[in-house]
């Protein structure tokens, strides 16, 4: 079992938390007494395994979102070192700076060659200040972009990590284009003659997200999330205050299972027990056999078949109601 | 226009009291203006040169010959597919929206002509929830760009959106960025002409996707035209936002739209360069 490091912890975790104390405890007196306790602790871990189907079977929609932007929740770059062999890092947009709120690279998963591209929200406080938490700005589009071109011209299948609270809002981000820039993205996107996988790992957060997000096949984690606006937002707006993300973000339907509800998303990755952040191993194990399963499914497709697979794919998503045609058309 | 402005100024005060109904006063800069020239300007203050908003309907009269605009795509109107309910119910505000405007959604898009030449033809209206794109927008939008690529017709589109991606149709309206443009690469591959139109406010999902993708970007003067709004940015920079920020000017001069152009000169410039880019000459 991983040991929740207790830097931090959810509310909802504590009683688990608090059961894998005494657990520990209970072993190092063992251990240290040489008293036989066996019993008692298989027990405890009987009632803590319980404890945690019980908590974590019934997840509410805001739990989910605290998971999905838990700080030992596994990022873009853990899932990178422990999963791509032979990778190397490719920097900037060519055209303005490089911008480290998105990150990309080739390599190869296994035998297969892939590019990754990937939000980056940053491991030290360093990081997450420079990368914005995970806030791409127009050029880290760009780059994105610039990469993915590259991946298309050598024909290398591109993996995409969806994990931003949103695309950053802020004056240098507007001068420079962000709503062109990542609408430019939608559409390149949807141009590109490779397998495209994407994988929502931790917060899909709305454009920012769907700016690297135009795949064949869009995965996500179990307790991600992909909205189009942030719960705080919506709270914002419809009650004039943040506290009320709770329920907002019921209402918004954006956990995985909605998705797959809608016909969103073709595939829920499941997390340990506990969430991602209690045994990352078996995480990157499941992502890696998911999207090598997906770059597999899609590798018979032809450069225009996975093109045509892509808007067939965007064209179908929506909600509406078809009534019978007025008679007063002209 | 400036011997005109003087008599106007004058002529305002002088004519409040005798014929009140012919004179307003200009929400922009507060200045009496002269209702007829307003209305005859189509909704811009022939004093500052604001660009107010007007109706779907209006803009089709503005740009289309006459008589010749068919809207098509009729038989789609929005579902709750959330069941939205917050303050009031997603359900609620699409009623009192589709009473007050007799749209069905957001947006109207159908086939017609400007001085001749055969266009598809879009544009939202603001009046309905902001002009947010929720799944029928979505979805009017990708197959006006099919038809255009389907009958090689240019696709004009007038966008004016607050809303962005309409929040109560959740992921839904997210995903309508993806499908409208999807479809705009399809009609790109395929040789196909989209001018954009901004006016204000074109914002959010909207400018982030579809409205930013124009062959052609046009904007009226003035327009708040942007990705985040000025409440959000202001809250996460915690400073003042410069002056004319996000306006169709900063636009214009950061290189993202082409050109400016006045509501009155909209459609001879539409038809300008449709003529220049060959428009005329398909089969
Ligand atoms: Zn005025």
């Amino acid at each position: 079992m991983a040991k929740a490091s207790s830097s931090h912890r959810l509310d909802f975790e504590a009683p688990i938390i608090e059961l894998e104390k005494k657990i520990e405890e209970l072993r190092t007196f063992a251990e240290s007494t040489e008293v036989d306790l066996s019993g008692q602790i298989e027990k405890l871990v009987t009632k803590c395994d319980e404890k945690k189907r019980a908590i974590f079977n019934s997840l509410t929609p805001w739990q989910k979102i605290q998971l999905a932007r838990h700080p030992q929740r596994p990022l873009t770059s853990d899932i990178v070192t422990a999963i791509v062999a032979d990778f190397i890092e490719l920097h900037g947009d060519k055209s303005f700076r490089d911008d480290p709120a998105i990150l990309c690279g080739l390599g190869r998963i296994d035998e297969q060659r892939v590019l990754l591209v990937g939000h980056r929200k940053g491991k030290d406080t360093a990081e997450k200040v420079s990368c914005h938490f995970g806030s791409p700005h127009p050029e880290g589009y760009k780059k994105a972009m610039l990469k993915m071109k590259l991946a298309d011209k050598f024909g290398v299948p591109i993996v995409t990590f969806i994990n931003t609270p949103g695309a950053y809002p802020g004056i240098g981000a507007e001068e420079r284009g962000q709503a062109f820039v990542i609408a430019r993205n939608l559409m390149d996107m949807a141009t590109l003659k490779v397998p495209i996988v994407c994988v929502v790992i931790g917060e899909g957060g709305s454009g920012g997200a769907l700016g690297i997000g135009i795949g064949n096949r869009i995965l996500m984690l179990e307790h991600s999330y992909y909205s189009v606006i942030s719960p705080e937002g919506c709270a914002a707006i419809l009650w004039k205050s943040a506290e009320y993300k709770e329920q907002a973000a019921n209402i918004l339907k954006l956990t995985a299972e909605d998705l797959s509800s809608f016909g969103i998303i073709d595939e829920i990755i499941p997390e340990p027990l506990g969430g991602a952040h209690r045994d990352p191993p078996l995480v990157f194990e499941r992502l890696k056999e998911a999207i090598l399963r997906n770059i597999r499914e899609l590798s018979g497709l032809s450069g225009d078949e996975l093109v045509k697979d892509r808007y067939d794919k965007f064209c179908k998503m929506g909600e509406f109601e078809k009534r019978l045609k007025e008679t007063v058309d002209s | 226009m400036t011997p005109e402005e003087n008599e106007k100024k004058s002529g305002g005060h002088r004519k409040r009291k005798e014929m009140p109904d012919l004179w307003m006063q200009c929400t922009s800069c507060n200045k009496l203006v002269y209702k007829p020239k307003f209305e005859e300007m189509q909704n811009v203050c022939p004093e500052c040169n604001y660009h107010f908003e007007i109706s779907s309907t209006e803009r089709i009269d503005s740009l289309l010959d006459e008589c010749t605009f068919e809207e098509h795509f009729t038989e789609l109107y929005p579902l709750d597919p959330l069941d939205f309910v917050a303050v009031r119910s997603y359900e609620d505000r699409l009623k009192g929206a589709q009473e007050f405007t007799k749209l069905s959604d957001a947006c109207v898009v159908g086939t017609g002509k400007m001085d001749g030449l055969p266009v598809v033809f879009g544009v939202s209206d603001s009046r309905f929830l902001r002009g947010s794109m929720g799944s029928v927008v979505g979805e009017k939008i990708r197959r006006g760009i099919d038809l255009a690529r389907e009958l090689s017709q240019p696709f004009i589109f007038v966008s004016g959106s607050g809303g962005g991606a309409r929040m109560d149709e959740g992921v839904l309206s997210l995903m309508q960025m993806a499908k409208t443009s999807v479809a705009l690469a399809e009609l790109d591959r395929c040789g196909g002409l989209f001018i954009s139109v901004l006016t204000n406010p074109t914002m959010g999902g909207c400018m982030a996707s579809f409205a930013a993708l124009g062959d052609v970007i046009f904007a009226e003067p003035g327009a708040l035209i942007g990705f985040a709004g000025p409440t959000v940015i202001k809250e996460t920079i915690k400073s003042e936002i410069p002056d004319g920020f996000q306006s169709s000017e900063f636009q214009l001069e950061h290189g993202f739209v082409d050109r400016i152009i006045n509501r009155g000169e909209l459609r001879s410039s539409l038809v300008q360069v449709m003529r220049l880019l060959g428009c005329d000459q398909a089969a």
